[in-house]
């Protein structure tokens, strides 16, 4: 307990030296866009004297030396104060506070998925390696990893939307549904399944190719030959010995793929019309909505990290022998 | 090395197959003024005109493009943008990775530290931001798939490169005072370069996908025709017409597909030690 206590601490360090570095280099990148937020919203509202754009930043601090600017916004960030957007009037936090659970519902719901049926998959084509199911489950994957998931995700509309017309093909839950209680979870629930399936089939893909490799590399080792000829069940054999032994790739890859998740939820969402951050994101970034924009950045990476100790803290648990460090 | 480097290669009927889709591909951007001499953005056939009719081979857009000519002409920019922004990441990725493997210490840290802040930040969305911030042009856009895609690189070449260092030609080549350039570039990378030029097949794929997911964000170069831009303005009419975006999918599918092909190829002709084990 005292090892995960510290090991806790130490990545809590270390991760706050990485969000520092983050949220300077975001800083400098969205400043480093031509045209400063004032211009844009003075050419917004249509007066573009110079008057008015000087009021503008003056107002929002535009006019101080960037390094001024910087230290306030590390201020702020640190005291958990994300700011405001001037183009939505309001509080950055309110914003993402809004469309953080959409999003985490779709990406936790597509990882669940991803994981869980990748890792069966894999494990099937290993232990079957060399049949007609096996190659089936290859190319399957090998289809997956390839195909752009925006596409996907309209082809899959076009199946079950358009043509069978069994799911909503849009949206988070339906408009002037007024459902309530359990009705409410279920018209969530159908509006979930085609953007789940869509986001978590590049990633089953991966995971199943990447636990098939791990198998077919412990599967003849000789702690399996001791097991089997121990006399136990093959499937206590795959799942307790085998499986326990390769997955440790797997969660590594998990692990790393956190970020892109999110990033691929920015496709997920349009095609989908689901009212996520990451729709949020490419909003703030043609408005050039920096506020914005800076948060997600800063609370996406905070999510990676999380999840990334999280991993970490997953392995010590598949795997005793690996101590936290 | 080439006669059993083709055998090698030829053995894995994947890659074979690969390789003479990616063969087309290469053919079709090449030829592309040829075989389809009119821009790929002039009215070519009435609006909405299904596929096999009498003008268009594979359909008509909603303003009467020609699919089957944005297709062929499109393959272009993926082929450019997936092979040039592979090349900058290369030299990025490589570099650090060899500067870090090489001399470890401090120095393997601090890269290895600035390796971990990209990829902590999601990529697809410094991607978006990268190129929204500094206009869409080709060579923007290949910059921001450069930037996003280095890392993975950055990790293998710093393993090749740290796996290397102690062995004893190197120690050889510094005890006859060779300088620290030379023996990176003339001894270990040559070395180290067949995982590196694997992984690059698969950054190319990858890279790909990406284009077409910043063109069908509307976030591609507007000169030119790109499969990801077909799609994305396809997608509101999808109910009416699914000819427009499927057969620009099924491009980018197949390219892709053949690209990660060719990776396993090769994988198995230069790493034959590796090849049958662990495939996946």
């Amino acid at each position: 307990m005292a090892a995960i206590a510290s090991f806790l601490g130490r990545r809590l360090i270390k991760s706050v030296f990485i969000l520092f570095a983050i949220v300077v280099i975001n800083f400098m990148l969205v400043r480093a866009a031509p045209g400063d937020p004032a211009m844009v919203m003075a050419g917004e509202a249509g007066a573009a004297d110079q008057q008015y754009v000087e009021q503008l930043r003056e107002q929002f601090g535009l006019n101080r030396p960037i390094h001024e600017q910087l230290g306030i916004y590390l201020a702020d960030v640190a005291t958990g104060d994300l700011g405001y957007s001037y183009r939505q009037q309001r509080p950055v936090w309110d914003l993402i506070g809004e469309r953080l659970p959409p999003t985490l519902v779709l990406t936790g719901f597509a990882f669940v998925l991803a994981l869980t049926a990748g890792v069966l998959l894999g494990t099937l084509a290993a232990m079957r390696a060399g049949t007609w199911s096996d190659s089936a489950i290859t190319v399957l994957a090998l289809l997956s990893y390839a195909t752009p998931i925006y596409w996907v995700g309209l082809m899959l509309i076009l199946l079950f939307s358009v043509q069978l017309g069994w799911l909503p093909a849009f949206g988070y839950e339906t408009v002037g549904g007024g459902y309530e209680g359990w009705d409410r979870v279920t018209d969530i629930g159908a509006h979930l399944i085609l953007p789940v399936v869509t986001l978590g089939l590049f990633y089953m893909a991966v995971y199943a190719r990447l636990t098939r490799a791990s198998i077919l590399e412990v599967r003849d080792m000789d702690f399996v030959k001791t097991a089997r000829a121990k006399g136990l069940t093959e499937a206590r054999i795959v799942f307790r010995h085998v499986l326990r032994n390769a997955i440790l790739p797997v969660i590594t890859f998990a692990g790393i793929q956190a970020g892109h998740l999110i990033g691929g939820s920015i496709l997920i969402e349009t095609v989908f019309a689901w009212p996520g951050i990451g729709r949020l994101a490419f909003d703030a970034v043609l408005q050039r909505d920096y506020q914005v924009l800076l948060g997600i950045f800063f609370v996406t990476s905070v999510m990676v990290i999380v999840f990334n100790i999280v991993t970490d803290l997953v392995y010590s648990l598949v795997d005793p022998r690996i101590e936290v460090a | 090395m080439s006669r059993d480097f083709w055998k090698a290669f030829a053995r894995n009927r994947g890659a074979v197959v690969g390789l003479a889709i990616l063969a087309l591909v290469v053919l079709a951007a090449v030829f592309a003024n040829l075989i389809y001499p009119q821009s790929p953005w002039d009215m070519a056939a009435m609006p909405f005109q299904p596929p096999l009719s009498d003008d268009a081979l594979l359909g008509s857009d909603t303003l009467g493009r020609d699919i089957a000519a944005g297709i062929v002409h499109g393959a272009r920019v993926s082929l450019l943008i997936g092979l040039s922004s592979t090349a900058v990441a290369l030299l990025i990725g490589v570099t650090l990775g060899a500067i870090a493997g090489y001399h470890g210490g401090v120095v393997d840290d601090a890269i290895m530290r600035f390796t971990e802040l990209f990829q902590t930040i999601p990529n697809f969305v410094l991607a978006v931001v990268l190129v929204a911030i500094f206009t869409p042009s080709i060579a923007n856009i290949t910059i921001a798939i450069a930037v996003v895609s280095w890392p993975p690189l950055a990790r293998l070449a710093r393993g090749e490169f740290m796996a290397l260092r102690s062995r004893e030609f190197v120690q050889a080549a510094i005890t006859t005072g060779q300088g620290t350039g030379t023996i990176i570039l003339r001894q270990i990378l040559p070395n180290s370069l067949s995982p590196i030029i694997v992984s690059a097949s698969l950054t190319v794929a990858t890279a790909i996908l990406l284009e077409s997911s910043l063109s069908f964000l509307g976030l591609g170069d507007p000169n030119v025709m790109s499969w990801g831009y077909m799609i994305g303005a396809a997608r509101t009419v999808i109910r009416q017409a699914w000819w427009m975006s499927f057969f620009p999918g099924i491009a980018i599918l197949l390219t892709v597909l053949a690209l990660n092909l060719v990776g396993e190829g090769l994988n198995d002709a230069l790493n034959p030690k590796l090849a049958r084990k662990g495939r996946a």
